[in-house]
C-alpha cells in the first residue's frame, strides 16, 4: 500500500522575490524545442545543462536553484518556485503575478480533479459555503480562465467550472463554456451553479445553444421545504428560482445533477427530500448526497452545522433506497467507509479532490483504506466519533464495490 | 426552541426569518379521498401522490385548521395538497407531473396485435375466440391484409413499436409471421424505430425452424401457464390431455435456444384456480419465472357461451388474488425475488410520477391509443378484447378495416374519439370523486360486455371493485407493514 496522504497539495504560493512585470498565464513545459513558445514557460530540471533559449519565461523549482546564475547571466526572465510548489509538472498551467509575488496553480495535468474558478461573487450565501463569496468585482478571474483554457491538455477527462456563482458572469460564462467546447471537445464539463438564474428560460436556452457535447450542471438542494432551503442559502425566493431553473434546464435538454450537502439543517428532512426528488425531479441524471466540508462558512458555522454522520445513517440508507427504487442514480460523497453501513458502500465515491484529500494515522490499520474516500483536510477539525479502522475481513457477500 | 442549540455566526439570518413567510393560513389544492378502513382515509391528488390521514386530520385539513408547520402540514405541503405563502413553485411542479403522467399520449399507438389465425388445436372452455377448423381461407389472415397492416404500424409516430402475433394458435400460420417479421425488419432499416416482436402461442406445435427464426430476429415468446399440471390440463383440453407437458417442454426449448428471459407466461384464473393460489405461484417458481400476472377471466367469447365467465364473482377473485399476493410477498421475504405484475403496475402508478402503458389503467383508456388489433379478416379493433366481442357478432369496438382505412382515419375517427371520451375517469360518475382514480383506469369493453354500457355503473362493476380492493390493499401494505412495503417497493424499478 502506498503511503497515506496526510497533507494537502498547495495550489498557491509566493515567489521568492517580486518584480515589475505583467501577470502571465503559462503552461509549464520541458519540451526543449516546441513549435511555438507562446504562453509556454520552460520548467527547468535538476542539474540541467544547456537550458534551451527562446522561452519568454523560465520557472525554476527550489531544488534546481543551481541553474539560476547561468539563466540570470543570459538575462532570461526567471521565477523561482517556493518549495511547496516544487511538485509542479510538465503540462500544468499556472498564473504568475510578479508584482504581488504570487503564483497560483490553475490546472494540474496529473490530477483527476481540476476546476476553474470563475468568480468569487454569488447571489446566495449558503450557511456552509466552502468558498465564501466576496462582493468586489473580480472579472480578472474569468479572463484568466479564458486565457488558461487553450493551454489545458485536450486529453483531460473532466474539468469543473466553479465559483462563486458562475452564471452571474452572464455572457462571459457562456463564452467560457464555448471556449471549453472549442479547445477541449473531449473533456466532460461539470458546472457548479445554484441554478437560480436559469429561472429565466432564455438563460437556459442560451446554455442549450452552446450545445456542449458533455456538460452537466450540478445544483445544490437542501430541503423539500422552500423556506428551509432559502434559510440554508440565506436568500429569499432562491428555492423557487432554483426549482424553476431546474425545470427550465430539463426543458432545454441540459443534463442536471442534484447535490445535497448533509448538515444539521438538511439531515432532518433528507428522506423526504429524496422522495420529493423521485416524484418531482426524476429526470435529473444523478443525485449526490454529500458530507460537510468544514471550511469557509462551513468552519465559521461548524458548531451549528455539525451532526455526526453516524447519526443520520438510517435516514441516508432509506434516502438512497428511495432514489434507487425509482431508477435514479445516487452517490454518496465525502463519507468514510467505516461509518457507512456496508450495503451503502457501492454508492460511496472517492469524491474528495486529490489536493485536499487526507487520511488519519489510524487509517493505516484499515483493510479498506484504498477504497475509502478519506477526509477533507479541513475535516481534521471535526470528524465522526465513529471512525474505526476496519480490521476484520468482512464476509464477501457484504461487500459489493 | 431550546436555547442551548449552537447558533450560526451573527451575520447569518435565523431560520425564523424564512419560516415566518409561511403565514397563518393555507389554500387547498385539488384532491380526492376515499375510506381506507374504519379510521383512515386515502387522500390523493391528480398527479397521483397520496397520504393516509385519520378522520380527524382529514377534517382539520379541509376546514383549514391544520397546525401550520406541523409535520403533517409539511407533508401535505411538499406533496402538493396545500399551498401557502412560502412558495408558488408547487403549481409548476404539478403541471410538470401531470404532463409526465400523460406523456405516453403523444406517442400514440405502440402495440399492434396481429391475429394471424383464428384456428387452434386446443379447445379451452374459457377461450374467447378460437376455432377448430382446417379452413385456412376463412380463418387465416391474408397476405394483402398483412401488407396493409405493416403500413399501418409504421404510420404511428411512436418511437417504440411492438408487434404481437396472436391466435387462435398463431403458429398455425407461421409462414405469415415469418413474412411479416422479415418485411417489418427490412422496412425498419430505414425507419429506425425500436421494433420488438412477440409470438403468443401455446407452444404445442413449436419446432426447431421456428426457434431458429426467433433467434435470428430476437422474437420473444409469450405462452399460457395456468398452474400445476392438473389445473392447467383441466383448463386446456387437448386430445391427448398433454397441454401442460407440451407447455413445459416448450418453455424449456425456448429457453435453451433463446435464453431464460425470452419466454413469459400468462395465467388465467378459472373457477378451479380459486382454491389453489399457492400451488399456482409455486408452479411459476418451479418453472423459474421471475414474475406472475394474476388475471381474471374476461367475460367475452366462448367464455360467456360456456358459462365459465360467470363462474366466480369478483369478490371470490379478490380473495384469491390477496392470498396469492400475500404468499408472493412471503416468498420475497424469504429471499427469492418474485413479482406479481398487476401489483407492480399499480405500484408504479402509486409510487412514481410515471404512467403505465397498460390499456386498462389509463385515462383515457389505452383503447386504440396504446394498442390496436388487426383481426384475421382485415378488420381493425380497439383492443384484443374488442375483437373477441366481435366473435359474438357485436361490432361496437370495430374501428375500421385494413381495406378501407388508414392509421390517420382510425386514430382520428369519430368512433374512437367518441369511445375514448367515455373512458376519462376524471369525469366519469363515481370515478370523478373516487380517491383511487389517479391509479385506476377504465375498461369500456368489459363494462359494455357486462353492463351493456361503455361508461358502466361503478357500484356494481367487477372492474371497479377489483381495482378498488387491490389498490386499497396495496396502500394498506405500504403504510402498515414495513416488511411487505420493502418488497412492494422493490417491484417498481
Ligand atoms: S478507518 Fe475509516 S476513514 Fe480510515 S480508511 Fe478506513 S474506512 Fe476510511
Ligand atoms: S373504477 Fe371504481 S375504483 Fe376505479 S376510479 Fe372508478 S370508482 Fe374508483
Amino acid at each position: 500500500m502506498s503511503e497515506l496522504k496526510k497533507t494537502i497539495t498547495p495550489l498557491y504560493g509566493m515567489l521568492t522575490k517580486t518584480s515589475d512585470a505583467e501577470p502571465v498565464i503559462v503552461r509549464l513545459t520541458q519540451n526543449r524545442d516546441p513549435s511555438s513558445t507562446d504562453n509556454l514557460a520552460y520548467l527547468v530540471q535538476k542539474d540541467e545543462k544547456n537550458i534551451p533559449l527562446g522561452f519568454d519565461t523560465y520557472v525554476v523549482p527550489d531544488h534546481c536553484t543551481e541553474t539560476l546564475p547561468s539563466l540570470n547571466n543570459d538575462k532570461r526572465v526567471t521565477y523561482e518556485l517556493p518549495q511547496s510548489l516544487s511538485y509542479l509538472h510538465e503540462g500544468d498551467v499556472i498564473r504568475i503575478n510578479p508584482r504581488g509575488g504570487e503564483i497560483s496553480v490553475i490546472y494540474r495535468h496529473h490530477s483527476p480533479s481540476n476546476s476553474l474558478f470563475l468568480t468569487e461573487q454569488c447571489n446566495s450565501r449558503c450557511v456552509m459555503c466552502s468558498q465564501p463569496p466576496k462582493i468586489q468585482p473580480d472579472s480578472e478571474l474569468a479572463e484568466a480562465c479564458l486565457e488558461a483554457i487553450p493551454l489545458i491538455d485536450p486529453e483531460t477527462e473532466e474539468l469543473g467550472l466553479t465559483g462563486g456563482e458562475p452564471t452571474l458572469l452572464d455572457e462571459k460564462f457562456f463564452e467560457i463554456l464555448d471556449a471549453c467546447k472549442r479547445h477541449l471537445p473531449n473533456t466532460a464539463i461539470h458546472v457548479l451553479s445554484n441554478g437560480r438564474l436559469f429561472n429565466y428560460l432564455s438563460y437556459a436556452q442560451k446554455l442549450a445553444e452552446i450545445d456542449h457535447p458533455d456538460c452537466v450542471i450540478g445544483i445544490p438542494i437542501y430541503s423539500d421545504l422552500a423556506w428551509e432551503h432559502d434559510f440554508c442559502v440565506q436568500a429569499t425566493g432562491a428555492y423557487d428560482q432554483t426549482i424553476r431553473g431546474i425545470l427550465n434546464l430539463a426543458r432545454c435538454g441540459i443534463r442536471i445533477e442534484l447535490r445535497v450537502v448533509i448538515h444539521s439543517y438538511s439531515a432532518t428532512r433528507l428522506l423526504y427530500l429524496a422522495e420529493f426528488i423521485t416524484r418531482n425531479l426524476p429526470f435529473v441524471e444523478h443525485v449526490a448526497l454529500m458530507g460537510l466540508e468544514p471550511i469557509g462558512f462551513g468552519k465559521t458555522n461548524l458548531d451549528a452545522l455539525w451532526i455526526d454522520p453516524v447519526d443520520y445513517q438510517a435516514d441516508l440508507e432509506i434516502a438512497v433506497s428511495r432514489l434507487v427504487e425509482a431508477g435514479m442514480n445516487a452517490s454518496i460523497y465525502n463519507h468514510q467507509l467505516c461509518i457507512l453501513p456496508t450495503h451503502l458502500w457501492p454508492f460511496a465515491r472517492q469524491s474528495i479532490s486529490d489536493w485536499k484529500n487526507v487520511y488519519l494515522p489510524e487509517c493505516e490499520k484499515c483493510a479498506f483504506q484504498d477504497r475509502c474516500g478519506g477526509f477533507f483536510h479541513s475535516s481534521m477539525r471535526k470528524y465522526s466519533k465513529s471512525i474505526k479502522p476496519i480490521e476484520t475481513v468482512l464476509p464477501e457477500h457484504e461487500i459489493i464495490l | 426552541m431550546p436555547l442551548d442549540l449552537p447558533l450560526l455566526n451573527s451575520s447569518f439570518n435565523a431560520k425564523d426569518k424564512y419560516r415566518s413567510r409561511v403565514g397563518t393560513s393555507y389554500a387547498l389544492l385539488p384532491f380526492k379521498f376515499i375510506k381506507l378502513d374504519h379510521k383512515r382515509y386515502i387522500v390523493t391528488n391528480f398527479v397521483g401522490e397520496y397520504v393516509v390521514l385519520s378522520r380527524t386530520s382529514l377534517h382539520a385539513l379541509i376546514q383549514h385548521k391544520l397546525e401550520i408547520n406541523s409535520d403533517l402540514y409539511d407533508q401535505l405541503k411538499v406533496k402538493h395538497f396545500i399551498i401557502d405563502g412560502d412558495s408558488t413553485v408547487a403549481l409548476d411542479l404539478l403541471a410538470c407531473k401531470y404532463r409526465t403522467r400523460h406523456s405516453l399520449l403523444k406517442n400514440l399507438t405502440s402495440l399492434f396485435i396481429f391475429v394471424v389465425s383464428l384456428r387452434c388445436e386446443h379447445s379451452c372452455p374459457y377461450c374467447q375466440v378460437s376455432r377448430q377448423s382446417q379452413d385456412r381461407q376463412a380463418f387465416d389472415m391474408q397476405l394483402t391484409h398483412a401488407e396493409k397492416a405493416i403500413d399501418f404500424v409504421f404510420s404511428s409516430p411512436s418511437p417504440d413499436l411492438k408487434i404481437e402475433f396472436q391466435g387462435g394458435e398463431s403458429l398455425l400460420n407461421f409462414e405469415l409471421i415469418r413474412w411479416i417479421v422479415e418485411r417489418v425488419s427490412h422496412r425498419n432499416d430505414i425507419e429506425s424505430r425500436n421494433v420488438s416482436f412477440v409470438i403468443a402461442t401455446n407452444l404445442a406445435i413449436l419446432n426447431d425452424d421456428i426457434l431458429e427464426f426467433c433467434a435470428e430476429y430476437e422474437i420473444d415468446i409469450s405462452t399460457s401457464l395456468d398452474g400445476p399440471r392438473e389445473l392447467h390440463n383441466a383448463n386446456r383440453p387437448r386430445p391427448n390431455k398433454n397441454s401442460y407437458e407440451l407447455t413445459i417442454e416448450g418453455i424449456k426449448r425456448v429457453r435453451d435456444r433463446l435464453g431464460n428471459d425470452a419466454v413469459s407466461a400468462l395465467m388465467t384464473t378459472t373457477p378451479a384456480s380459486l382454491s389453489q393460489p399457492k400451488a399456482i405461484v409455486d408452479e411459476y417458481l418451479q418453472q423459474d419465472f421471475s414474475s406472475i400476472f394474476l388475471r381474471s377471466i374476461s367475460p367475452y367469447g366462448f367464455a360467456v357461451k360456456t358459462g365459465v365467465a360467470s363462474g366466480y364473482s369478483s369478490e371470490e377473485w379478490i380473495i384469491f388474488y390477496r392470498s396469492a399476493l400475500d404468499y408472493i410477498i412471503q416468498i420475497n421475504l424469504e429471499g427469492t425475488p418474485f413479482r406479481e405484475e398487476y401489483a407492480s403496475m399499480l405500484l408504479r402508478k402509486i409510487l412514481t410520477p410515471f404512467p403505465t402503458g397498460y390499456v386498462d389503467l389509463q385515462s383515457p383508456a389505452g383503447l386504440g391509443l396504446s394498442c390496436l388489433t388487426f383481426n384475421y379478416d382485415g378488420s381493425i379493433y380497439a383492443s384484443d378484447e374488442s375483437r373477441m366481442l366481435a366473435e359474438m357478432d357485436d361490432y361496437t369496438f370495430r374501428l375500421g378495416t385494413l381495406d378501407n382505412d388508414t392509421f390517420a382515419d382510425v386514430i382520428s375517427s369519430e368512433k374512437l374519439i367518441g369511445l375514448l371520451s367515455e373512458t376519462m375517469t376524471e369525469s366519469m360518475p363515481m370515478c370523478a370523486d373516487c380517491g383511487i382514480q389517479p391509479y385506476c383506469g377504465s375498461d369500456p369493453v368489459f363494462h359494455y360486455a357486462t353492463q351493456s354500457e361503455i361508461v358502466g355503473h361503478k357500484p356494481t362493476s367487477g372492474f371497479c371493485s377489483k381495482n378498488m380492493e387491490i389498490i386499497k390493499h396495496l396502500i394498506h401494505l405500504l403504510e402498515d407493514h414495513e416488511d411487505s412495503s420493502l418488497v412492494l417497493r422493490s417491484w417498481i424499478s
